[in-house]
């Protein structure tokens, strides 16, 4: 009942604004998960729209599939480049304030500087590779399954989905075990601004990720002389001709990239899988009986997830879009979150269905020179938990609605009290 | 309807009678050919659909297009002179025939 009487009140409240007062950048409605009634709204009365005033300058939005589809592959005119305030909706990120650390990387870059980069980085995290990973990857993931207590109630976001991410991207740079944490923190401190919780200056920022660069710089150090050299990511750049020579500045930003763009993003799938089967007990009957659909469950989640709400980008020229004239300069906002629940587009979007016929037409992922090189490798590790899970537990019942998180960027769970049963 | 063949990694062919006028990625998605994916809907966007245009048949189909197609086959495994993105060729009667090669895996 109370469900559904926020549900009725939530419709109203995005209908009742007029259009040109509509802001979905605002991160507390993400936090109480209404957006969706917003981007419903946009979808139908105004898709590619404008708000000429937020906490973030003025932008457009684009909510529909095709509309957002034309945007990503469209790099000429809409541009990545940091320069001009890179690719999210906040261009403090990509500054770090005044006095910030500057990262390059290549998500936050144009061609040809892009295409340079991400073709040497990009092999490290090939099917081939991952192949190599996918034994450790496994047996870490059953520890930390198999030491779960079964019966009680715990945190499914601290127990599970934070420590099996971080757990996998220690595997994958060979970091050093018991301080794998680090890679959490410096993970949040990447992406945090001050008073959000994670750091209270800039000036912290910078430093703890000064300490970063040095942790990174000595494994680096220790590895790049190795006569034998290992498979982790941190051997396969300090060895790749085509990676060996970059400046430290630019290891530093390629590494974060890929601790941050594989770190919330998996963890809120891995929560996000076990949210979405509790709401939908007859898919959650549909696995049970036929675990094969993993394969097609696992993209499904992601989509239903969709565990980066957007993409930003700056046109380098004007262009016409949905009707609209989008001039030079002009920021433009990809709600991946709202494409992916696009009726014209996706057969009942609002629906978790895991046997999709083409369970991978989803916009998470981006699409065109930007699609997330990570995408294998995500599915891979989701891929092995429900293969584990599935082994081990009849049911994951969730105890009480999950708190989200607070951004208009990351959309994802604080937490998400769960209790087993064997 | 154009015949087009398109044979996996380890030989296994699949010959497909395709409509005219779709993609050689469409056809084999309609017809349920293993390895070619097509996430992007045919858009160049995603390069789940990269094939080898057998030699014989690259005069016919042209090379990969400048542009979007080009780009994306640049961050592909294992490309080559004749790679191709399927939803980037169009199935007319010329091309009756056609044979694609597909690569070891996709992504
Ligand atoms: C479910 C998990 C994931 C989601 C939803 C996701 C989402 C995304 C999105 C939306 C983009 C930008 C696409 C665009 O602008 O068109 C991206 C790019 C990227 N992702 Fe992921 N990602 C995930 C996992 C990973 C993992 C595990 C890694 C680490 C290996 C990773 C590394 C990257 C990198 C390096 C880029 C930049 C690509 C480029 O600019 O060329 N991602 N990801
Ligand atoms: S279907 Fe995506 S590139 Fe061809």
């Amino acid at each position: 009942m109370t469900a559904l009487a926020s549900a009725t009140t939530t419709a109203t409240e995005a209908d009742s604004l007029p259009l040109d007062r509509i802001d979905v950048s605002r991160a507390e409605l993400f936090e109480r998960n209404v957006e969706g009634d917003y981007f419903r709204r946009l979808r139908r009365e105004d898709p590619v729209h404008y708000c000429a005033d937020s906490t973030y300058g003025p932008y457009w939005s684009v909510t529909k599939y095709n509309d957002i589809m034309a945007v990503d592959t469209n790099h000429q005119v809409f541009s990545s480049e940091a320069g001009y305030g890179g690719i999210v909706i906040d261009d403090n990120i990509q500054k770090g304030g005044d006095d910030g650390l500057q990262l390059p990387n290549f998500i936050a870059m144009d061609p040809p500087r892009h295409d340079e980069q991400r073709k040497a980085v990009s092999p490290i995290v090939a099917p081939g590779n991952l192949a190599k990973l996918e034994g450790t990857i496994r047996e870490r993931v059953c520890r930390v399954l198999d030491n779960l207590p079964v019966g009680e109630e715990f945190d499914w976001v601290d127990n599970v989905s934070i420590e099996l991410t971080t757990q996998m991207l220690a595997t994958l740079f060979d970091f050093p075990f018991a301080e794998r944490r680090k890679l959490t923190r410096w993970s949040d401190v990447t992406t945090a601004e001050p008073g959000g919780g994670i750091i209270d200056s800039w000036g912290q920022r910078k430093g703890e990720l000064l300490e970063c660069a040095g942790y990174f710089q000595n494994l680096w150090n220790e590895r790049v002389n190795l006569t034998e050299p290992k498979s982790d990511l941190i051997s396969m750049l300090a060895h790749s001709p085509a990676t060996r020579n970059m400046k430290p500045e630019e290891y530093l930003g390629n590494v974060l990239l890929l601790i941050v763009g594989g770190n919330d993003t998996t963890r809120n799938s891995m929560t996000g899988g076990v949210y979405a089967l509790h709401q939908n007990p007859a898919e959650d009957a549909k696995l049970r009986n036929n675990p094969a659909l993993i394969d097609s469950m696992v993209p499904e989640i992601i989509r239903w997830q969709t565990p980066l709400a957007h993409m930003r980008r700056t046109a380098v020229a004007d262009a016409e879009l949905g009707g609209k004239t989008i001039r030079k300069g002009d920021k433009v906002v990809m709600w991946y979150v709202s494409g992916n629940r696009d009726e014209t587009a996706i057969d009942r979007p609002d629906e978790f269905i895991i046997d999709r016929q083409r369970p991978r037409q989803h916009l998470s992922f981006g699409f065109g020179i930007h699609r997330c090189v990570g995408n294998r490798l995500a599915e891979m590790q989701l891929r092995i938990l429900w293969e584990e899970i599935l082994q081990r537990f009849t049911r994951i019942e969730v105890l009480r609605e999950p708190e989200r998180v607070r951004s208009n960027f990351v959309r994802g769970y604080a937490n998400l009290p769960v209790r087993l049963h064997a | 309807m154009t015949v087009v063949r398109y044979i996996e990694a380890n030989g296994t062919e699949h010959r497909v009678e395709a409509e005219n006028g779709i993609s050689a990625m469409e056809a084999a998605v309609k017809h349920s050919v293993p390895g070619i994916d097509g996430d992007c809907g045919g858009a160049a966007a995603c390069a789940t659909c990269h094939v080898y245009v057998d030699p014989e048949w690259l005069a016919r189909t042209g090379p990969a297009a400048d542009g979007l197609e080009k780009s994306m086959l640049e961050f592909a495994e294992d490309v080559r002179e004749t790679s191709r993105l399927a939803c980037q060729i169009e199935v007319t009667g010329k091309l009756d025939g056609l044979v694609l090669r597909l690569p070891d895996r996709q992504h």
